[in-house]
């Protein structure tokens, strides 16, 4: 026994010593396309640039644009509702479908397998599609997706719904799927009914799986892009008290917008990103904490 | 046998670890000469490279359509004269981002393409003035050049293109009607009109779709708009951008409009999803006499087939004063600007290169049959009917309606603007939704030009 030990200790300590050898080159490659791409990006967002190389600083001045910036502050309450809206839609339905689907029938693993397929599309190809798909219906009725901005904004959350829900519902069944037998044999033994055992025992015990979908269509839904783009870029975009609203934008399409009017723009991009970059973060740790709070030790 | 794979594995640690040490040992100790080392390498790879190939030049190219025909005239003139040519084309749509990446590197682009004026303001300081330079004594005019406000010529018109009405002249004439007949807006209504009135009989119509998807809403926000825009600069003199407009010609536009879409047989409620594609099928298959677009569509109705006897194109009318004179609206996005940032050899190479593209007699050929309208002495006439229909309403002394868009403020935001305000007003034509085009029009306008200069 003794001698295994220090056969392991011959192997491992090496290992241990030479950990920081194998991670190096992910490290490096990590440092290189991400850490300092994001402290130039800090960097950035105080300087007035055209091209990284002629950046000059101007201190806090694109800071005072950002929140002068009508568009950018209507485009983070459409945000929050789009968020607040699909973090609900998507957790409630892919929770009963993965529920559903948990339960002894006929045919649950095709059910599985379809509603998580619209997950392997791009956003890009699925926004076209399902602008197509809108306005087919709309014309029906003498309108089209982007004539205002409730439209949009549905036909956003649909889209993201569609999109999400089996990818949220997979989770949710490998969170029902570990819970024990006994436990909720002992809950029909005590008499529970239906209702009580969902809402005492089994939701409190998936609470890991809920603190991860919330997390991933928390932060789903603040980075939303491609999707947003696809399927309405923002439209309409009307003139309301002399400033300009693009009614169906989210934050980083407003980024990306904003990035695009000229060289006198791309430090304010730059500035609203990082913000863009603190809210999610912290939206996100608030999150972890308030749900972690909530799960049971099994 | 545990003993001997624990002593087995331990004797690779252990020349692991003289390896890596041995490594760590040659790769630390040099740090601090290192540095220098590299430099005389470098130093020593320049001047070895020097002579060569003296100068390089790298094209930055904007036209996803010129991009196969310039990477064979970059190859031609590599294979005459050694000089590197490197020929790289922006995906559609990506150009200015493409741009900003490439020009942060160090080998960055030597010639590049400025589209309008607020590009120039964007990238004066990396663009080299052309006024002296061989290059410039080739062209044939100035009115497709940007200069900056000193007054230098820092991006140089390489092709232009005119914008027009396209008529399909066979359905024209089988429907009793002829080109002589429209000369201003009121003849160009009476015969759409007429042809609108009599289409189920005729089997088409007059306009094709006026389609406002993405791909087709530039022909109207960008060139259609150019009319008030053209006309208010015109009168008021305007030669900058200017702070706000006034919209004095809006219902002219308003009147094309509506003729637009009400002699078509597209439905004006579903023009916020009809394509560019559309329209042109519309135009090819004979279902339209007229079709608002550009010369650069001539090789595609050809390819379609579509017969040139058959094709011509007017200027558009839109009832201004004195618009018998008009001819086609004319101006370009594509002009090159030479880095001012790259080296002097560099910057040599490259005019050499463009001054060999427009004055090599089978290059010069090729620019012509790829770009259509080229600006300069040596270019061969053009086989495109538009292009020569416009070459002879100059001749004829009319006047050349500039692209006035140019000028537009952050432009893809006010289109946006616009074309929404245009699309609610096709689905229910009323004067309160005409308001919220014009307030689109100019109040955008004012609007962007804060934000651009804010």
């Amino acid at each position: 026994m003794a001698k295994r030990k220090q056969g392991i200790n011959l192997v491992q300590r090496p290992i241990r010593k030479y950990a920081p050898v194998f991670i190096l080159p992910t490290f490096l490659a990590f440092l290189i396309g991400f850490v300092w791409p994001f402290i130039q990006g800090i960097y950035l967002s105080f300087c007035n640039f055209n091209t990284p190389k002629d950046a000059e600083w101007v201190g806090l001045s694109n800071y005072a644009k950002v929140f002068k910036d009508a568009g950018f502050a209507h485009a983070f309450w459409n945000t929050a509702a789009f968020a607040v809206v699909s973090i609900i839609l998507i957790n409630v339905l892919a929770f009963f479908i993965a529920y559903a689907l948990t339960q002894k029938m006929r045919g649950a693993n095709i059910f599985r397998t379809v509603f998580f397929m619209p997950n392997l599309i791009g956003g890009v190809v699925l926004g076209y599609i399902w602008s197509m798909i809108f306005d087919g219906i709309l014309k029906n009725y003498g309108t089209y997706l982007t004539a205002n901005g409730t439209y949009g904004f549905w036909g956003l959350v649909i889209l993201v719904a569609w999109q999400q829900i089996g990818y949220m519902m997979i989770i949710y069944i490998a969170g029902l799927q570990a819970l024990s037998e006994d436990m909720l044999e002992a809950a029909r033994m005590d008499g529970a009914n239906g209702r009580q055992t969902l809402f005492q025992v089994i939701i409190p015990n998936v609470m890991p799986s809920i603190t991860t979908c919330t997390f991933l269509t928390l932060t789903n839904s603040f980075k939303m892009f491609d999707q947003n783009m696809a399927l309405t870029g923002g439209l309409p975009s009307i003139m309301q008290d002399g400033a300009k609203i693009n009614v169906t934008e989210l934050l980083a399409l407003n980024i990306y917008s904003t990035y695009n009017i000229n060289k006198n723009w791309h430090g304010v991009a730059q500035a609203k990103a990082v913000i863009f970059f603190i809210l999610v973060a912290v939206l996100a740790i608030a999150q972890q904490a308030a749900t972690r709070r909530k799960e049971v030790e099994q | 046998m545990k003993k001997l794979i624990a002593m087995l594995l331990a004797l690779v640690m252990v020349l692991g670890l003289a390896a890596c040490g041995g490594s760590n040992t040659e790769t630390e100790a040099p740090t601090t000469t290192a540095a220098p080392a590299e430099t005389t390498e470098a130093a020593a790879e320049a001047t070895t490279e020097t002579p060569a190939a003296s100068g390089r030049v790298y094209y930055l190219n904007f036209k996803p359509e010129f991009d196969v025909a310039l990477q064979e005239l970059a190859a031609t003139y590599t294979a005459n004269t050694g000089v590197e040519v490197k020929v790289v084309t922006a995906a559609s749509g990506t150009y200015s981002d493409t741009l900003t990446a490439e020009m942060a590197k160090s080998e960055a682009p030597t010639v590049f393409n400025i589209g309008n004026m607020s590009g120039l303001n964007d990238w004066n300081d990396y663009a080299l003035d052309l006024s002296d330079t061989a290059l410039a004594g080739e062209l044939t005019t100035n009115d497709f050049n940007l200069y900056n406000e000193a007054g230098e010529l820092k991006a140089m018109g390489y092709c232009y293109e005119s914008v027009g009405i396209i008529v399909n002249t066979a359905l024209l004439e089988q429907a009793g009607h002829s080109l002589d007949e429209i000369t201003n807006f009121e003849t160009l209504k009476a015969v759409a009109d007429d042809i609108h009135a009599r289409s189920a009989e005729l089997g088409f119509d007059a306009f094709s779709a006026s389609g406002l998807d993405s791909s087709s809403s530039w022909r109207f926000s960008g060139h259609l708009a150019n009319m008030p825009l053209y006309y208010e600069f015109r009168d008021d003199g305007v030669t900058e951008q200017p702070a706000a407009i006034t919209g004095a010609y809006l219902d002219n536009f308003r009147s094309i409009w509506d003729l637009y879409i009400t002699d078509t047989a597209a439905d004006p409620k579903t023009l916020s999803t009809s394509t560019s594609d559309e329209s042109k099928a519309q135009f090819t298959e004979g279902q339209a006499v007229f079709y608002q677009n550009g010369t650069w569509e001539y090789a595609g109705l050809i390819e379609a087939g579509m017969s040139a006897d058959d094709l011509a194109m007017i200027p558009i009318y839109c009832g201004v004063e004195g618009e018998e004179n008009a001819g086609l609206c004319s101006g370009t996005e594509n002009c090159w600007a030479v880095n001012s940032q790259v080296s002097e050899e560099d910057q040599k190479a490259t005019l050499d290169f463009l001054y060999w593209m427009v004055t090599d007699p089978e290059a010069s050929a090729v620019m012509v049959e790829q770009l259509g309208a080229v600006p300069f002495k040596a270019a061969p006439a053009s086989s495109n009917v538009f292009i020569v229909d416009g070459a002879e309403m100059q001749s004829e002394g009319k006047y050349t309606v500039t692209w006035a868009f140019n000028h537009t403020p952050n432009v893809d935001s006010w289109r946006a603007t616009v074309v929404t305000a245009l699309t609610a007003y096709s689905a229910d034509p009323t004067d309160a939704k005409w308001a919220d085009v014009v307030t689109a029009f100019v109040d955008g306008w004012a609007y962007e030009y804060s934000v651009v200069n804010g």
